[in-house]
């Protein structure tokens, strides 16, 4: 049959290799996507690199006025915000990860689960809007004023928790909404990784008597171990530059505060609010600030990748 | 496993007092780990019961049929942001989908182990989760720049640069679930590698490639910092060229709830209700789907 129809052949090969160079092609454009993405910040914050140098990095100036800027707020700013947000996610989920996989009863397993992850299906401008309007509210009048009192006037922590204006915006806050919005992403990743230890290892360790919650801390976390912490990257790597939720609750402002209660800003927020109305070197300088971003997030997602995949391949 | 026998050992002679200890410890810890739970439930609830609150009393027929107000006049609607959407959604998933699915397909059927395969597999979980913001950023450089102007052609590209890596990870992970048996059977028959893909590998997984593709939609949908600096927005309908700012529901939302007008506020936490109630209904549809393929 097929020898008989020559022409036939041909397309049926001419078809089969261009399926192959489509999907080649496919696979490619992400590598391009993911190189263009550096290429285009990297392109784009090159004045700004040579002409401040690594002045850039520690600088806290950012005057668009008189064309002088550093990064070193927004950076801060970054960092504190997304370590806030993994100090408070951190506990909290791997405790949702040990409920829903070891001790919930089975019926409401799923449900939990579903709940859980629908959280995480939440745009992060929901989240931003239900953190300026209704948490910033109750937390400027519970928490920021309380606290600022009771705290002033003691060292350190009398600086690092005072509030010259609580208005329940700044650094701390976002951190907060930061980790409200992280708990499902590492909950869920954790979750898999304790599902994916064999029964009969958490079976014989109750069977020599351990409570569930020594199975958990002497069995479990040591098997997922890295994986647990490549969840954790993940969070924190999603804290780093989530925008949206930031810029509703952080402020804004370019001070450098030593007070977690004060208005700062992140890369992120920077971008989203001046992105629009910059040009000339204020737009080079944002560009650096998002090559800044890309650096810090590929590293800490690669990292985060790598520790993952090390556990599931195993 | 040899330090959990010693413990065992040091357990059977352990004084009563000591196994009341792990007894307590293991209460609080259990209780600990429900409580926590019970507040990521409980935090869900607060946001969903405010935006539920807040947006059914910016509800209202001219929600859908008006367009969006203009500064400090009264009324209007979100009609024109939410056909906005819409079309930029399916500009995104529109590209985002070809380029996915044959993505996922060339890392689950045709690069197999080779290094091109593992490293796009890598930066695909990489691009993933990076930086929406920067993606933006990405195709204004592409896009918009050289362009001169934002757009919605710009904007789509945008998502659909946020939609393939989900549809890729869906793509492979759902290939991969299909018995090479199957493969065989009809590699055996004669059937191309082509056809062997397209005819019974995709089939087998039509039901998990879809889901990924509904989790797209969902995850693009309410994306609004890519959308910043490509659509942009409009108080407008689209112009059917999508050339200049098209009017979308995510960054309108930004603009209103941010703005100082009462009505703009009502009409972004209308606007929240909305697209929440579109991307949970997706999730839970793309859930219901691998649910039913799974049974």
């Amino acid at each position: 049959m097929i020898a008989s129809h020559p022409a036939g052949r041909r397309r049926v090969i001419d078809g089969a290799r261009f399926f192959r160079l489509a999907s080649l092609a496919s696979a490619l454009l992400v590598l391009v996507a993911l190189a263009g993405i550096l290429a285009a910040m990297l392109w784009g914050g090159w004045p700004v690199f040579r002409a401040f140098g690594s002045g850039f990095v520690v600088s806290a100036d950012w005057d668009i006025g008189r064309e002088r800027f550093g990064a070193l707020v927004a950076i801060v700013g970054t960092f504190s915000s997304a370590l806030i947000a993994l100090v408070i996610a951190l506990p909290v989920s791997l405790a949702i990860a040990v409920f829903l996989t070891q001790l919930a009863p089975s019926a409401l397993k799923r449900p939990l689960a579903t709940a859980i992850e629908l959280l995480a299906a939440v745009p992060s401008i929901i989240y931003g809007m239900w953190g300026l309007f209704a948490f910033a509210p109750l937390f400027a009048r519970h928490v920021q004023m309380p606290v600022s009192e009771l705290v002033e006037g003691m060292p350190i922590i009398g600086t690092i928790l005072h509030a010259r204006v609580p208005s329940g915006v700044g650094v701390l806050t976002a951190g907060i909404i930061l980790g409200i919005m992280i708990v499902p992403l590492i909950a869920s990743v954790a979750r898999d990784m304790l599902d994916q230890i064999p029964t009969a290892v958490r079976e014989s360790a109750f069977g020599i008597g351990c409570t569930t919650w020594e199975v958990v801390r002497h069995v479990l976390v040591p098997q997922a171990g890295a994986s647990l912490v490549g969840a954790a990257m993940l969070g924190l790597g999603r804290a780093l530059g989530e925008t949206m939720a930031v810029t509703f609750v952080i402020g804004n402002a370019n001070r450098l505060s030593p007070s977690l209660f004060e208005p700062g800003s992140t890369i992120a927020s920077r971008l989203a609010n001046e992105f629009n109305e910059a040009d000339g070197l204020h737009l080079n300088a944002l560009l650096a600030l998002g090559c800044i971003l890309f650096v810090i997030t590929f590293v800490i997602l690669v990292l985060a990748r790598l520790l993952i995949a090390r556990v599931a391949v195993r | 496993m040899e330090a959990t026998l010693d413990t065992a050992m040091s357990i059977r002679a352990a004084p009563p007092s000591l196994v009341r200890r792990r007894r307590v410890a293991d209460r609080v810890m259990k209780f600990a780990c429900l409580a926590a739970t019970a507040l990521g439930v409980v935090v869900l609830g607060w946001i969903l019961l405010m935006v539920a609150i807040e947006g059914v009393r910016g509800f209202s027929t001219a929600l859908f049929i008006a367009p969006t107000p203009g500064p400090g006049s009264a009324g209007g609607g979100l009609a024109n942001a939410m056909l906005g959407s819409l079309v930029l959604s399916m500009l995104g998933i529109g590209v985002a989908t070809p380029v996915g699915v044959l993505a996922g397909t060339y890392l689950a059927e045709l690069g197999g182990g080779s290094r091109l395969a593992a490293t796009v597999r890598f930066l695909n979980d990489v691009l993933l989760s990076a930086p929406s913001i920067l993606i933006g950023v990405f195709v204004y450089a592409l896009m918009v720049r050289p362009m001169g102007s934002y757009s919605g052609w710009a904007g789509g590209v945008a998502l659909a640069i946020i939609a393939t890596p989900v549809i890729v990870r869906a793509t492979e992970d759902m290939l991969r679930l299909v018995p090479s048996s199957l493969r065989e059977a009809g590699a055996a028959l004669g059937a191309s590698q082509a056809r062997v893909i397209t005819s019974i590998a995709w089939r087998a997984a039509r039901a998990g490639i879809l889901t990924g593709i509904l989790l797209a939609t969902a995850r693009i949908s309410g994306e609004t910092a890519p959308l910043l600096f490509t659509a942009l927005n409009n108080n407008s309908w689209f112009d059917p060229s999508l050339m200049g700012g098209v009017a979308n529901l995510p960054v309108t939302i930004y603009q209103f709830a941010l703005s100082p007008y009462e009505n703009w506020q009502a009409l972004a936490w209308a606007g929240a209700l909305v697209i929440t109630l579109f991307i949970l209904a997706l999730s839970i549809a793309a859930r219901l789907l691998l649910d039913r393929k799974a049974r």
